[in-house]
This record gives C-alpha cells, sequence and structure tokens, in this order.
C-alpha cells in the first residue's frame, strides 16, 4: 500500500539504479532532466547559458538569388530569395514586397507526417514575416525598379531540413543570411514596355541596364532571436527539440543592433516572473554580439571564395 | 454545450464549448464578418489564414496552461470561438470570453487567466486596451496575459501592491520595436488593469453561480 502513494519522481530515483540510462531517459524525461539541472549541466553536456554552435554557409542554393544554409546544433535550415518582376499596387507604387513562407516537410522530424502539415510552421511564417517588416531591416524602396510601373517581388522559402529545437531562432538567422547574399539581377526594359532579367556577359552589353549600380540590399538593423525555457528556477538557453517536449514553457526574444526589443513571444505555460523574463532579455542581447560576429565571419568567407 | 458570449468595447467574441473524446486541447478560431481580399494579389488570402493559426495556437496554448488536464484524462476540451465583430485587441477578448466559457462550463482550473492589451505611444506612455484605429497608428504593441490576482481578505492597501508585481505573466506577444523599458512599463500598466477586471470576472461568476444554485 506504501509503495502505491509514493510519488513519481521518488519511484524514478528508486529505479535510476536499476535500469539503464536510455530506457530512464524514456521512461522519465523529466527527472532524468531535473537531475541533470541538479549539477547545473544538461543531458547534452552544455551549460544552462550556453547556446549550441552555429554555422552559416551562404551561396547554398545557386539557382536563387540569395540563399543560406544555417545549422543551429542539429537544427538545419535552408533560406533562400527568389526576386520576380511584379506591378506595384496603388497605394504602394514606389515599393517592392516580400512574401515570406516556412516550410516543415516530413523529413524534418518524425512528428510531422506527409499531408498533414505540422502546426506550428504558419505560427512561425506570420512571426518572421513580422519581425523582418517592423526590424525595418528592409527598405522596400529599395525593391523598387520603375517607379509606379515595376518593382521586385521577394519571395522567401525557408525550408526545414532537421527540427531539433529553437526553429524561429535558426529560421531568422537563415532569413538574414539569405538576404545578405542577395545579389539582384540585372534588368532590362524590352520593346513591349515588359522588363526582363539579363543573364550572362553578352547580356550585359546587348541590353540597355535598368539597375546596373544597385546589385546588393542595404540592410538596417538586424534582428537577432534566442528561444529560453524556463523550468523553476532554471533558464535554458537555446533548447533541443527534447528539452522542449519536456519544458513546456519558452520564450523567444528578439533584439535589434540598438538593443530595443524586437518581438517578446511567450505562448502559454506555467507562469513566469518578471526576472525570469528580464534574464532571458539580457542573454538574448549577449547571443546577439556573438551572432552578429558569426554572420560578419561568413559574410567574409564567402567574399573569399568568390574572388578565388 | 455551453456558450459565454464576451463584449469589450466594440470587439466581441463569443465562446462556446463543449467536451468530446480524444487527446488534449482542440481550438478552432471562425471570422464571421467576410473578409475583402484584394483581388489583384492573392498572397491576402494566405495571410489572412495564418493570422487565425497563431490566435489558435496562442488560444491553445494558454488555456492549455490553466486548466487541469490530469482531472479528465483522454478528453479533448473543444473551446470554439466565434469573432462577432473586431475592433482591436481581439486576442485579449478571446483568450478572456474562454476563460469565462470555460469557467462557466465547470473544467477545473489552476486560476483563471487575465488578458489585456498594451499600447506603447511616441513619448514613452503606455495606453491599454488598444482599438483598430489605435493600433495601426502606434508603433508597437504587446498582448499580455496575466494569472487572476488572489482576493486577500481583509488586507490593507500598500500590501497589495508589491504582491501584484510579482503575479508572473502567462503570455506575451508583442507587435513592433519597443525599448526594453517600454516592455516592462506595459507589464506594470497591465498587471494594475488585470487585477480590476479579474475583479469583474470575480463578480460575474459569483452573481451567475448564486441564481443558478438559486
Amino acid at each position: 500500500m506504501a509503495e502505491k502513494t509514493e510519488p513519481a519522481a521518488a519511484a524514478a530515483s528508486r529505479l535510476a539504479g536499476e535500469m539503464e540510462v536510455e530506457a530512464y531517459r524514456r521512461l522519465f524525461p523529466l527527472a532524468f532532466l531535473e537531475r541533470h539541472l541538479g549539477e547545473s549541466v544538461r543531458p547534452d553536456a552544455r551549460r544552462l547559458s550556453e547556446a549550441r554552435p552555429t554555422t552559416v554557409a551562404l551561396g547554398a542554393v545557386s539557382s536563387a538569388h540569395g540563399s543560406a544554409l544555417v545549422r543551429l546544433g542539429d537544427t538545419a535550415m535552408l533560406a533562400s530569395v527568389k526576386l520576380e518582376v511584379m506591378s506595384p499596387p496603388a497605394e504602394s507604387s514606389d515599393e517592392g514586397s516580400v512574401a515570406v513562407e516556412f516550410h516543415m516537410p516530413p523529413i524534418c522530424s518524425p512528428l510531422v507526417r506527409p499531408g498533414r502539415p505540422a502546426d506550428v510552421a504558419p505560427v512561425i511564417s506570420k512571426a518572421l514575416e513580422d519581425v523582418l517588416m517592423s526590424s525595418g531591416m528592409l527598405n522596400l524602396k529599395e525593391l523598387c525598379l520603375i517607379s509606379g510601373k515595376a518593382s521586385w517581388l521577394a519571395y522567401l522559402d525557408i525550408c526545414c531540413l532537421n527540427a531539433d529545437g529553437s526553429l524561429f531562432d535558426a529560421a531568422l538567422i537563415s532569413a538574414v543570411a539569405a538576404f545578405t547574399h542577395l545579389e539582384i539581377p540585372l534588368v532590362s526594359v524590352g520593346d513591349d514596355g515588359r522588363v526582363f532579367t539579363v543573364g550572362g556577359n553578352e547580356g550585359k552589353t546587348k541590353f540597355e541596364l535598368v539597375n546596373r549600380e544597385k546589385r546588393k540590399l542595404t540592410l538596417g538593423d538586424i534582428p537577432f532571436s534566442l528561444t529560453c525555457a524556463l523550468h523553476k528556477d532554471s533558464i535554458l538557453v537555446d533548447p533541443t527539440s527534447e528539452e522542449e517536449s519536456i519544458i513546456e514553457t519558452y520564450v523567444t526574444v528578439v533584439v535589434d543592433s540598438s538593443d530595443r526589443i524586437v518581438s517578446i513571444q511567450k505562448l502559454g505555460g506555467t507562469v513566469t516572473s518578471m526576472t525570469a523574463v528580464k534574464e532571458c532579455i539580457s542573454l538574448a542581447k549577449e547571443r546577439r554580439r556573438k551572432l552578429r560576429e558569426i554572420l560578419i565571419d561568413s559574410v567574409e568567407v564567402m567574399e573569399v571564395d568568390q574572388t578565388e | 454545450m455551453f456558450s459565454y458570449h464576451l463584449l469589450l468595447g466594440s470587439t466581441s467574441t463569443l465562446s462556446m464549448q463543449c467536451s468530446i473524446q480524444e487527446c488534449p486541447f482542440g481550438c478552432t478560431f471562425g471570422f464571421l464578418a467576410a473578409i475583402k481580399c484584394d483581388g489583384s494579389w492573392n498572397m491576402n488570402s494566405i495571410r489572412v489564414g495564418r493570422q487565425e493559426r497563431v490566435y489558435e495556437m496562442t488560444l491553445k496554448r494558454t488555456l492549455q496552461s490553466i486548466c487541469m488536464l490530469t482531472v479528465h484524462p483522454n478528453t479533448t476540451t473543444s473551446v470554439v470561438l466565434q469573432v462577432v465583430g473586431d475592433d482591436g485587441s481581439l486576442l485579449p477578448c478571446a483568450i478572456n470570453a474562454s476563460c469565462a466559457a470555460l469557467a462557466f462550463a465547470g473544467i477545473p482550473l489552476k486560476h483563471l487567466a487575465v488578458a489585456i492589451g498594451c499600447g506603447v505611444v511616441e513619448n514613452g506612455g503606455v495606453i491599454l486596451d488598444t482599438n483598430t484605429a489605435e493600433e495601426q497608428q502606434l508603433k508597437s504593441f504587446a498582448h499580455l496575459v496575466f494569472p487572476s490576482s488572489r482576493k486577500v481578505v481583509g488586507s490593507k492597501e500598500p500590501k497589495q501592491k508589491d504582491v501584484e508585481f510579482e503575479r508572473g505573466l502567462i503570455t506575451s506577444i508583442s507587435h513592433g520595436v519597443m525599448s526594453e523599458d517600454d516592455y516592462l512599463n506595459c507589464i506594470e500598466r497591465g498587471v494594475a488593469a488585470s487585477s480590476r477586471i479579474s475583479d469583474f470576472m470575480r463578480k460575474t461568476l459569483q452573481k451567475e453561480a448564486a441564481s443558478v444554485a438559486a
């Protein structure tokens, strides 16, 4: 009778000595995590405030006008930008536009089934669009070709190749990197008044080009984000999908280069104190500095490759 | 089947709730008003669908955190919201409505969730419960959800203020760029406003409970 009333955690620790680590991990995930947190470490041997190694590779998709492949630990995202000429609507005749789409194909995670799109995909899509537009990183007027007649419509497609936690963070870095890599194609106006893109070297001399000088976008304040999982008194930075499934509470903070908050998203979960939220904001600011360096390094690497 | 109609200014949502079988939480969000789409660019139709998904996910996760899910295992609690009118602060209205519906339906809850929309004005001031015109003009605004305040019997005024700030945050969604101080200001104002909303909810629930019992 006494055993039946024994709480689950005590039962878990009693069995801990008797079973294998992997079995314990699957059967008692919360107890497994808490034993690690007690030693201020996480199951993948990271410290609590340490993010996973991040790599950014620009120009991953050669057929797109701008692209980037980002790895945040095991999470992999591929972002690509393709530009298309369109006639702008009357109310914004000297601006281009951006259409953001976030895809989670079944290869990214066993939880995503073919034919059933992931719940979180449109949410991340909308959040990305809001952040990119409100942060002022992109100046839509730069996407204008001929005022009132032609402007660029940029299709930003982000494909999640492997979903292992912190999807929004990786997606945002990949979107920013893709726009950094973006090279606007040369265009010319045909006899019938239609604008067409011009490729190749003879094209440059044969046709009269509209935008010879303006090839790269000038990016304003670049936003960087950080997701933290909050469990009792611990704040776990950059959670993996295993940690995210155990700890249902996380905050995503997006900051820009002037340390202003572009976005704070905390959807449900346990009630958290304001000190924890403030701590997350300061962790996000630290992370921004590191991410900015990583992005600058990757741009340098790309430029070295191009000159070779 | 239970329904509750909540009016917040001219934004009103109708929250209906019933329980079915299967697994945890279902949430659907419907728009009664017709949505005008610009025919020349059909991106609008995709984008309109996305905003509902965001609202659904926010509602689902917020309500999931206040319900005691272990009391009714292997059941789905389905919350259906129908927007009757939208004049800004739609998400806070929806959260308040569904919370009230759950309370009236007798679903065991840990505490009520009280939602408020805060907007940041140019001089750093904060306005509460923004309408559509204000939301479009403002550079940034935030929707905040707090747990309902605990009524302390026989307490003095000064003590209550400290207790209020420690209440914590369930959900927070911000739009637009704001400084950290602006955000913390919003939280402070939001906490103060949410205690008044939770008093109102408490009074309404007590009245209804009394009339049902009678």
